[in-house]
């Protein structure tokens, strides 16, 4: 059964209410109508749920998420998949600043652009490796701090003269992988990171994900994948080893 | 007449490890360490410069206090004892060396640095940009723009800027009072780390020509060395009213120091004593001082900024008013506590003011007068650790001055001798054996590893107070606060005490 | 590890201005500010408004905060030597206000705060008497006599001291204040308005935001960490800061250096939020040349800290965010209104289909010009 909720009007706290009592009552799937700034929805649910969101959730999106699949059709404003643990988000447009801070599983999957400081502190254990994808383009601090997971970087519709990345790329990773479809100016590099070219394995990695991308999306995986990759990966997992005396 | 005084240190060496490898007898220049069998200290004439423990491979040597008892009398310190017999010996003036070593109450250490906690966030200095770029010279108070059709340009000329990537800048220690390679040192260091070097009084050696670009060139009562060609090899031109050490006195480097190299550079002949008048005798009133300056920016066409150099004395804020009203564009002041070669001991331990209180009188002094931006403020006088700096900097300054801290960098142990000649670590020497023991590259290396650690925890301090360029701390006393301070003190800094909110 | 996580919450700023001019009540931008109620405390909340007094366009519109009667009449005694007061009159409130609309952002079920205690309001139209414009301008004058007010006659506060414009602000929610001075009542092209959660500042009527000098208006989420030195920047240029906020520094900023220095807008932005060295050495020049000079001369009016603001002024409204982006920003547009908010839902809110949604770049101004016409 889906339940659905009109959310006009609805403060979070009784919206996000209604939903943990009908996922502890056995409902395992929502659609959320006229949602406008409401935080925190799917906000620490431990269930493999579905939610589907009619207008722009408020911050925190799916902070401390563990397992289920939101849908947003509309645009996701700052914070979304703050401390993610596992789960998917498909994102139908843009997302704001600060997107997958301290993620650590999970997949993030948005169409549009994001604002500054996307996957920030993103980190890898073992089997949890977090992934954030993004169609268009990105600000400031992509991958700041980074120490483990994917991102790809995709600057599709892009202007000619829009660059697919702020400045500051990947400052303090150290770990993780960042692809970027497209090239990058050597000066907006973070000093922690280098450029690689892609290996086999790279392939695999894009060909798998990718093709998942294209299909909630609807975008053409051939020509997508029609142009070329650039691989960033920090140039030590110990970046300030000799920061300290002695 | 034989010598009552007591040594003021105990040499003690472990036999038992000693090798007899005579390191220290090579090593001390001050003829302490005699080999007689064995290794036999002359304690009287050891200076505790650590030269012989340092190079000593067997960690056999360790340098004591001599702790002789006195009856007790807090008012007759034994010190002030031992200067009365060195004076009813000699008769002369008490020498001294380095800055003010009396235990005066250090202001940097009673001020505390703020820091961010929610309200605003902290910035990581490590992985986001965080600026400490510096530009001293005179600004305008205003910048006028053009407007031909939506091109907008500038209408108004900057006067000369000289850029620093970190702001901290070495002092003027002379060649002559130091040797050439700690100057070479000095400059490789400067041009490395993106800063200056300063010359002091006694000229500029040929083989520091290339290194125009980060010398500040000085011009003091003695005119050692100054030339035009010397005016011009430099990114700035410094006019040495007065230092720290030795307000209002001048200053007197002997002939036996002055050998081949030190005559071609101050232009005097070999082995004549060098005089520094305690005036500049072109320099009686302030409006002289304004003559000399442009009489600088004259022959130097107005390419560079002119700065004065002055010690913080009483009167610190209405002088440094009348030197920018007089046309200079960098002030130095220079506190009490600020180092030399030698000076007579009274006037280094008497005479001048603190640098905190002389430097927040000065800015707030500008600032009423609205002329802060006609001049930049270099604060000198015993900056210790970039802590200092940054509350330098937050007391006003653009940027500061490091001498005695440089010279530790290279080696020296602040034993107070410079004026002995006898540098062991080959800084404050002329001698051809003890200035070779300072290799420039090595020197400059140490000089460049600590703007690098004083920059790096200046961009912590920074990143700590949420601002991510130093223009945001310059000034910024709300940023401070005062610890065991009394209130009128709190006042001349211009900062509330500990536990006052904004 | 230091950390410079952004905290996802804090003060709110929402604003919309009428390209063509024109006038829309108060009631949408009560609205917006509404939806981001949780990023306010009901420690301040105020407005702005441009166009509300076509009738008086051409007087100084002082809107005052008196403690009391007896302040208020000494204020009088003060204020009627120094301007020709073309009328006064109280301005109207509504006593105990709530916003009752339904809004996502609030739930008034756990409780409202009605607007109580508050100051004396009164606004005043004037002019300026030619006998007090032989020395300084017209506008230095009222600048001085703002200044003067604020600093000298205790219980005294000028909350806003332009023409054809107004602050409303106070101690509550910023919707309920919004209900409390009826600004339902009141026309204007541009509205910016403020939700405020005082931290470092006493909750005090006279610093809620917007902070106002002349025509120009501020309203700020965020700190400015460099306000110690930005204050001492000011003072010698004869400003007295003395409202105990960090906000009102912008103001007087933007009064230095476009009113008094005549610098472009783009280029003042240009000093409060610098581009950063690196950047700068890699510009084509002249613009290379005049950022550096920019930021040699003008070290002292930097703004650091997070922030986004956004400028309210006769011709235009401004936003823009400092330098690392620490504070949230969106723009949009629907036909000719230009709307800013520190979240897209306070724009939805008032706007559901926009034409166009967008996120400045740190440091880089958004710029809204009035059209001709209007100005």
């Amino acid at each position: 059964m889906v339940m659905r909720i009109d959310c006009k009007g609805m403060y979070y706290r009784i919206l996000n209410k209604i939903i943990r009592d009908a996922i502890n009552e056995g409902e395992t799937e929502f659609i959320l109508d006229n949602v406008n700034g409401q935080r925190y929805i799917g906000n620490g649910i431990n269930n493999d749920v579905k939610i589907t969101i009619n207008g722009v959730p408020g911050n925190d999106l799916a902070m401390f998420m563990n397992g289920s699949y939101i849908t947003v059709n509309a645009n996701a404003q700052d914070g979304v998949s703050n401390t993610m643990n596992a789960g998917e988000i498909i994102i139908h447009g843009n997302a704001g600043d600060v997107v997958g801070y301290g993620m650590r599983g999970g997949k993030l999957y948005i169409k549009g652009d994001v604002g500054y400081r996307t996957g920030i502190h993103m980190k890898e254990y073992k089997k949890k490796v977090p992934l954030i994808i993004v169609g268009g383009t990105a600000g400031d601090f992509f991958g700041e701090y980074m120490a483990g997971g994917i991102m790809i970087l995709l600057g599709l519709d892009k202007n000619e003269d829009t660059p697919i990345v702020g400045d500051c790329i990947g400052t303090g990773m150290h770990g993780g992988v960042i692809y970027v479809r497209g090239e990058i100016e050597e000066h907006t590099l973070g000093k922690e990171v280098s450029v690689f070219n892609l290996d086999k394995k790279d392939e695999k990695i894009l060909n798998k994900y990718l093709k998942e991308y294209c299909d909630y999306f609807g975008f053409d995986f051939d020509e997508l994948m029609s142009k070329p990759f650039i691989k960033l990966l920090p140039i030590s997992s110990r970046p300030y080893g000799n920061l300290y005396a002695y | 007449m034989a010598s009552q005084l007591p040594p003021e240190f105990i040499v003690k060496i472990d036999y038992d490890h000693c090798r007899r490898c005579r390191r220290c007898v090579m090593n001390c220049s001050f003829g302490c360490m005699q080999f007689k069998d064995k290794v036999v200290p002359d304690h009287k004439k050891c200076v505790a410069c650590h030269r012989c423990v340092t190079f000593c491979p067997e960690s056999a040597i360790t340098i004591a206090k001599n702790e002789l008892a006195y009856k007790e009398n807090a008012n007759w310190l034994p010190e002030v004892r031992q200067n009365i017999l060195k004076q009813a010996e000699t008769g002369g003036i008490l020498l001294a060396g380095m800055g003010n070593p009396r235990p005066f109450q250090i202001l940097w250490d009673h001020m505390l640095i703020d820091a961010c906690q929610v309200t605003n966030p902290s910035i990581d200095p490590l992985r986001e940009p965080m600026e400490l770029r510096t530009y001293l010279g005179k600004k305008p108070n205003l910048l006028e723009f053009t407007d031909r059709n939506g091109e907008v340009d500038l209408a108004t000329t900057l006067q000369p800027q000289i850029k620093l990537d970190v702001p901290i800048v070495f002092a003027a220690m002379s060649y002559g009072a130091i040797s050439l390679n700690a100057h070479k040192a000095l400059a490789l260091a400067a041009k490395r780390s993106g800063t200056l070097m300063n010359t002091g009084e006694g000229g500029l050696h040929e083989d520091l020509y290339s290194y125009a670009g980060n010398i500040i060139v000085q011009v003091a009562s003695g005119r050692f060395g100054v030339h035009s060609e010397y005016l011009n090899t430099s990114a700035m031109v410094e006019i040495k009213i007065g230092q720290g050490a030795k307000p209002g006195i001048g200053g007197h480097l002997p002939g036996e120091k002055v050998g081949e190299e030190i005559s071609k550079t101050r232009m005097i002949p070999a082995g004549t004593d060098a005089l520094s008048p305690a005036p500049h005798h072109d320099i009686y009133s302030i409006e002289d001082l304004s003559q000399l300056i442009y009489a600088i920016k004259e022959a130097t066409d107005y390419t560079k900024p002119v700065g004065v150099k002055i010690s913080a004395v009483h009167n610190v804020a209405a002088i440094a008013s009348g030197i920018v009203r007089a046309g200079a564009d960098v002030v130095t002041i220079d506190g009490f506590r600020g180092g030399t070669g030698a000076t007579p001991m009274v006037i280094r331990d008497n005479v001048g003011i603190p640098i905190e209180l002389a430097l927040a009188a000065v800015d707030q002094r500008l600032r009423d007068e609205g002329i802060r931006n006609n001049a930049s403020i270099l604060c000198a006088g015993s900056i210790r650790n970039s802590a200092d700096v940054a509350k330098a900097i937050a007391l006003g300054a653009d940027a500061v001055v490091i001498g005695t801290a440089a010279l530790v960098a290279m080696g020296c142990r602040v034993c107070q001798n410079c004026y002995t000649g006898n540098c062991a670590w080959g800084i404050a020497t002329q001698k051809p054996e003890l200035v070779r023991r300072l290799d420039p590259q090595v020197g400059s290396e140490r000089l460049s590893n600590l703007l690098k650690a004083w920059g790096n925890e200046l961009r912590e301090i920074l990143g700590s107070l949420g601002v991510n360029s130093i223009e945001s701390l310059r000034g910024s006393r709300e940023r401070l606060r005062g610890i065991n301070l009394d209130e009128q003190t709190l006042k001349l800094l211009g900062i509330k005490p500990a536990g006052i909110g904004q | 590890m230091r950390s410079n996580c952004y905290i996802p919450s804090g003060c709110a700023v929402s604003g919309m201005m009428s390209e063509s001019g024109k006038r829309v009540d108060g009631s949408d931008i009560i609205k917006s500010i509404a939806l981001m109620h949780d990023r306010s405390n009901g420690l301040g909340g105020g407005f702005a408004a441009y166009g509300i007094y076509p009738r008086h366009s051409d007087e100084y519109a002082f809107h005052m905060m008196f403690d009391n009667i007896s302040v208020k009449e000494s204020f009088e005694d003060h204020f009627k030597d120094r301007f020709d007061i073309v009328l006064d009159e109280k301005i109207p409130i509504r006593p105990g206000a709530v916003f009752e609309d339904k809004t996502s952002g609030r739930y008034n079920g756990y409780g409202t705060h009605p607007i109580i205690n508050p100051p004396l309001l009164w606004r005043y139209f004037v002019d300026v008497p030619e006998s007090k414009m032989k020395f300084v301008s017209e506008s230095e004058y009222v600048v001085e006599e703002v200044m003067e007010i604020n600093s000298t006659i205790d219980g005294a506060f000028v909350a806003s001291s332009g023409k054809n414009m107004g602050v409303f602000k106070g101690v509550g929610y910023p919707e309920d204040i919004g209900v409390f001075y009826k600004l339902d009542e009141y026309k204007a092209y541009i509205w910016t308005s403020h939700g405020r959660f005082p931290t470092n500042t006493p909750g005090w009527w006279g610093g809620a935001h917007p902070f106002s000098l002349l025509d120009w208006s501020i309203v700020h989420n965020g700190e400015i960490s460099s306000y110690g030195i930005n204050k001492r920047y000011l003072e010698p240029f004869g400003y007295k800061l003395e409202l105990r906020t960090d906000t009102e520094v912008v103001a007087y900023l933007f009064d230095l250096l476009v009113r008094r220095h005549k610098m472009p807008i783009e280029l003042a932005v240009k000093a409060l939020a610098a581009p950063f060295w690196k950047d700068i050495d890699r510009m084509p020049e002249p613009e290379k040349k005049i950022a550096t000079c920019i930021r040699q001369v003008y070290g002292g009016a930097l703004l650091n800290g997070p922030f986004s603001i956004i400028l309210g002024h006769n011709r235009g409204m401004v936003g823009f965010n400092d330098r690392i982006k620490l504070r949230p920003m969106t723009c949009a547009r629907k036909d000719d209104t230009l709307y800013m908010a520190s979240e897209e839902s306070a724009i939805r809110e008032i706007a559901p289909d926009l034409d166009v949604v967008w996120s400045p770049r740190a440091g880089t101004a958004v710029i809204g010009e009035l059209n001709e016409e209007v100005v």
